[in-house]
């Protein structure tokens, strides 16, 4: 299955929608009975709780159900399903970055100078669905039956709290301190949410996406040094006057290389 | 005139400078020697490496080198350390060894004392090796050393027994407790009614010798009964917050107390300064004496090494019960067959 | 702890007892012994606080973050090809392994397959990078069980394997080799014949270390019956790798993926995956023992029927990935590595989680170590084997 996929044919701004319809296209009619059956065996057992679910035939199951029933759902996974693996935990932000492109690798902006400057984007789910910044994201194993689910809930944006995984799965622990730690959600019932990495006084929560990456902001990225010139571009850089920085030089030259972008 | 009468000639204070200039080379070149050939040499080779090779021809002079670092670097105190008991550890570790030393014989005349009790105070000052690593161990103030200084006494102590009864064996055996006179009784002995090679007790005493070597490791702390020090856990447990002179003090006391031990097992089991075909009693053997000692010392302090560089570590709870469930029952049972023996015969 | 053994809570239980009686004569207290963060067992910088009754430990408590470096934050500002060069440093002695499940991700969100010589070299090198790995644990383990030599040999027959390495990719360590949609390059002249030889040396460097080290006396004292992990207590920790198998549970993501991803051919290879059933430090060594020798049987096989052809499918030159979401996990040395890849379509990934086989296995460490010595921490800790790199990310 190999795509010729350029650069016209992927849009930046494509929406999530999109590309499930295209993924599902691509496996053509072929259904995905094991996959079937667990999300119906969830439904019936859960019922309103399951707010949405996605599979993608024969590659991955995703299934949001809501927070109320985040605990519970584990429960009835490992106990009733035979899901007794515990693979991790974590949370997503869905905030688009509030820094715009400056957060973005600096390649990009002196490739596409044309997508400065981005209004504030839309906030946009992915699998399954959503309809808060944050969603917690898990991921549950059934090492007999070779099967696997991912969970999602949506976690309210005032109370930031959802309930904890440890009394169900003891691996849960770190996990939820780490997602304590990284974006402040807190888990009702966890036996202790400490810093797992960073010092005891550390405030804010880095990997919130409003948490600015200071290195990135205070100084230009080094990386931008790999942005290698095309032969034809050094030879013009020769006759003109050099750029100061190599930061520079990429933005100098701004849309020759994006037309390079064709073919490998 | 026999070597004895010309020392007995020189002054006190002559005869006492050479006593103490013979124990210094007895106990530092051979602990020098030893460093060099299995720590730097045979083990390297062990470990498919050549060993350090720079100073000196061979890295010969590596030892030398590795003392005046030591020497130069700045002998710390921790700031919670009980500094006279921190500082005085590792002498009291050294003058172990050198109470050890002079009870060893390594000729007919070449001895320091001449004592009819002689290998019975010899395991006497083996142990006060101990109170200077509880002392390191407390003094230092760390936990890890404590552990390690605790580790240690309760492991020598353990230790203390089967080496003590595997001798008894040897001392029924010879009839004395007199260093010189059990080579005597080695080299005039026969078995079986051959007497080329004596009777070094090796051969009679097998079980014992195989329990002295397996205490002696304990007793220097070498692996597998390495736990007081155990690198990877304890981090060289009561030698953790050592630095400089002390720690070179250290690192010789153990080198220098292995040829020690090696000595005393050599003299008890293999026959001293006795080697086959010549008078034991021979003015000669004053000369040749000392290095047939030497060899046996590098032979036995070889057995030491490769055992610690192949062994894993034992734990401190099966330690003790390798001590007191079959080292100990094994050495009394020794005794006994040994003393039924010597009536019957 | 919701789950204890009853093995555990009767030593628990014993041991207070025990003290309770000793308390009313003479007034004792604990210690408490600071394992780390500079520590020779902790292999870099993990620190483990733990309580000592004695030389008992009563309760563990370990402390990461030393070597935190952010690799979920520092992946949003890095294009796709970039971030592989951030992920070759959380597991740096298979680093090569670290790089796969990521861009087998970023593959699957771009619907992009790498041609077959490309998968079958991709896979070679992912064993390679097994035993480069797991080599060294197997002479690690002995020095934290005691012995010195067995690491020497350790790291004299891993210096053969990242030769081979480094001949096909230029790094030793960080090989930064495996592309979106194939590799850098094809192998260099003659290496098929000298990684040959090289699996040959692996495999009597095995035979080496099952005499010297496993099939010591005192090994076995120190590791059979030390640390046991139940199946079900191991599976709710989510250990992986085999510290997993080495419980009997019979689970490898090579052969039971569940994320359907292709881009590793081990489907097409005769090999089996080795479980031990008693959950103690000595089936860990040894399922890892086997495991060495499994992979270098598949690296055999997989330069026999090596297949030609080109070594890059066709993606553009500036990877942009579609919007989307995608989980890869594969089989890493050290266990169960996974990424999670949330694309909004772009140049740079919009969230990466990064699920490290380490900080799932470290996991069980406060439960584990309760009730042991502490010369049993280091064993213990010794063959659940981590990398800081991988708890810390």
């Amino acid at each position: 299955m190999i795509r010729l996929s350029s650069n016209d044919t992927v849009d930046v701004t494509a929406a999530f929608g999109a590309d499930e319809t295209d993924a599902a296209a691509a496996n053509g009619s072929a259904t995905d009975e094991v996959r079937e059956a667990m999300l119906s065996e969830l439904q019936e057992e859960l019922g309103e709780a399951v707010v949405e679910s996605h599979i993608a035939a024969g590659v991955d199951i995703t299934v949001r159900v809501t927070s109320e029933a985040w605990a519970s759902t584990a429960e009835f996974l490992k106990n009733e399903m035979g899901f007794a693996y515990f693979n991790f935990l974590s949370a997503i932000d869905w905030l688009p970055s509030p820094f715009g492109r400056d957060m973005d690798s600096q390649v990009d902006l002196a490739l596409e100078p044309a997508a400065e400057p981005v209004e504030p984007e839309e906030m946009e789910h992915g699998l399954a669905g959503g309809e808060t910044r944050f969603q917690v994201l898990a991921r549950v194993n059934d090492v007999a039956g070779h099967r696997a689910v991912t969970l999602k809930a949506d976690v309210d944006d005032t109370a930031m709290s959802a309930p904890s995984w440890v009394p169900v799965y003891a691996g849960a622990n770190w996990h939820e301190r780490e997602t304590w730690e990284m974006f402040g959600i807190e888990f009702v019932g966890h036996p202790g949410l400490r810093h797992i990495y960073l010092p005891g006084a550390f405030e804010g929560n880095p990997l919130r996406k409003d948490y600015p990456l200071l290195a990135r902001r205070v100084k230009p990225w080094p990386g931008i040094v790999d942005v290698e010139l095309m032969p034809t571009e050094q030879t013009d850089e020769a006759d003109g006057e050099a750029p100061e920085t190599p930061a520079a030089a990429a933005l100098a030259t701004p849309g020759e290389s994006t037309e390079e972008t064709g073919d490998a | 005139m026999s070597s004895t009468q010309v020392f007995a000639e020189l002054a006190y204070w002559q005869q006492t400078g050479i006593r103490v200039g013979a124990a210094l080379a007895a106990v530092l070149l051979v602990a020098g020697a030893l460093v060099y050939m299995h720590l730097f040499k045979a083990v390297s080779f062990m470990q498919s490496r050549l060993g350090p090779m720079e100073a000196g021809p061979y890295g010969s002079l590596q030892l030398l080198a590795e003392v005046g670092k030591h020497i130069q670097k700045e002998d710390i105190f921790p700031t919670k350390a009980d500094r006279f008991v921190f500082g005085a550890a590792p002498f009291v570790v050294l003058a172990s060894t050198f109470l050890l030393v002079v009870v060893v014989p390594a000729g007919p005349d070449a001895w320091f004392i001449d004592s009819e009790l002689g290998i019975y105070l010899g395991l006497a000052v083996s142990s006060v090796s101990v109170l200077g690593i509880l002392m390191a161990g407390w003094g230092s103030s760390n936990k890890y050393s404590l552990l390690g200084g605790l580790r240690a006494t309760g492991q020598l102590i353990a230790y203390e027994l089967p080496l003590i009864l595997a001798v008894v064996g040897v001392v029924i055996q010879a009839g004395t407790m007199n260093m010189a006179d059990i080579v005597y009784a080695q080299a005039n002995g026969e078995i079986f009614g051959l007497g080329i090679v004596g009777n070094p007790y090796i051969l009679t005493q097998g079980v014992a010798f195989v329990i002295f070597l397996i205490a002696m490791q304990a007793e220097l702390a070498q692996a597998p009964f390495d736990m007081p020090v155990a690198e990877s856990e304890l981090v060289t447990g009561y030698m953790t917050e050592y630095s400089g002179m002390r720690f070179l003090l250290f690192f010789i006391g153990e080198f220098a107390t292995a040829g020690v031990f090696a000595a005393v097992a050599s003299v008890l089991f293999l026959g001293g300064w006795y080697v086959p075909g010549i008078d034991p009693t021979a003015d000669v053997m004053n000369l040749l004496g000392p290095l047939v000692m030497l060899v046996k010392i590098v032979g036995l302090t070889f057995l030491v090494f490769w055992t610690r560089f192949t062994m894993p570590r034992f734990r401190e709870d099966q330690l003790q019960r390798l001590a007191w469930k079959f080292l100990i029952p094994i050495a009394l049972a020794n005794i006994v067959v040994t003393g039924v023996l010597k009536v019957a015969f | 702890m919701t789950a204890v053994s009853s093995r555990q809570q009767l030593n628990y239980i014993a041991a207070q007892a025990a003290d309770a009686r000793v308390n009313l004569e003479i007034e004792t207290e604990g210690m408490t012994l600071n394992i780390g963060p500079q520590h020779p067992a902790t292999h870099g910088t993990l620190r483990i606080v733990a309580k000592l009754d004695g030389e008992q430990v009563i309760a563990a408590d370990p402390v990461m973050g030393y070597m935190h470096r952010g690799y979920e934050k520092l992946s949003e500002v890095r294009t796709y090809p970039q971030v592989t060069t951030l992920v070759n440093r959380i597991d740096w002695l298979g680093s090569f392994a670290n790089e796969v499940p990521f861009i087998l991700a970023a593959e699957q969100l771009m619907e992009v397959e790498a041609p077959p010589r490309a998968q079958w070299i991709r896979t070679v090198l992912f064993e390679m990078s097994r035993i480069a790995n797991i080599v060294l644990f197997l002479g690690d383990m002995a020095v934290q069980v005691g012995a010195v030599t067995p690491v020497f040999f350790a790291f004299r027959d891993r210096e053969h394997i990242l030769n081979q390495i480094e001949a096909a990719t230029g790094g030793r360590f960080h090989p930064n080799f495996d592309r979106i949609g194939g590799l850098k390059d094809d192998l260099p002249k003659g290496w098929i014949v000298e990684t040959k030889q090289v699996m040959k040396k692996m495999r009597s460097f095995c035979d080496e270390i099952e005499e010297l080290v496993m099939g010591n006396e005192i090994f076995q004292a120190r590791t059979r019956g030390i640390g046991v992990v139940p199946a079900d207590i191991g599976l709710s920790y989510g250990l992986s790798g085999a510290n997993i198998r080495g419980s009997g549970v019979d689970w490898d993501v090579r052969r039971d993926g569940t994320t359907g991803a292709g881009g590793l051919v081990h489907s097409e290879l005769d090999w089996r995956v080795w479980t031990h059933p008693d959950g103690d430090s000595f089936s860990r060594f040894w399922v890892r023992l086997q495991e060495v020798r499994e992979s270098t049987k598949m690296v055999d096989q997989l330069l026999d029927g090596l297949p030609s052809g080109p070594i890059m499918a066709k993606v553009p030159r500036i990877i942009k990935v579609p919007a989307g979401e995608a989980y890869v996990e594969t089989e890493n040395p050290l266990g169960v590595m996974g990424y999670y890849v949330v694309s909004a379509g772009g140049l740079v990934p919009f969230r990466v989680k990064i699920r490290s086989a380490s900080f799932n296995n470290m996991s069980i460490t406060p439960w584990l170590l309760t009730g042991v010595y502490v010369p049993d921490i280091i064993t213990i800790l010794g063959s659940l084997y981590f990398i800081l790199g991988d708890i810390d990310r």
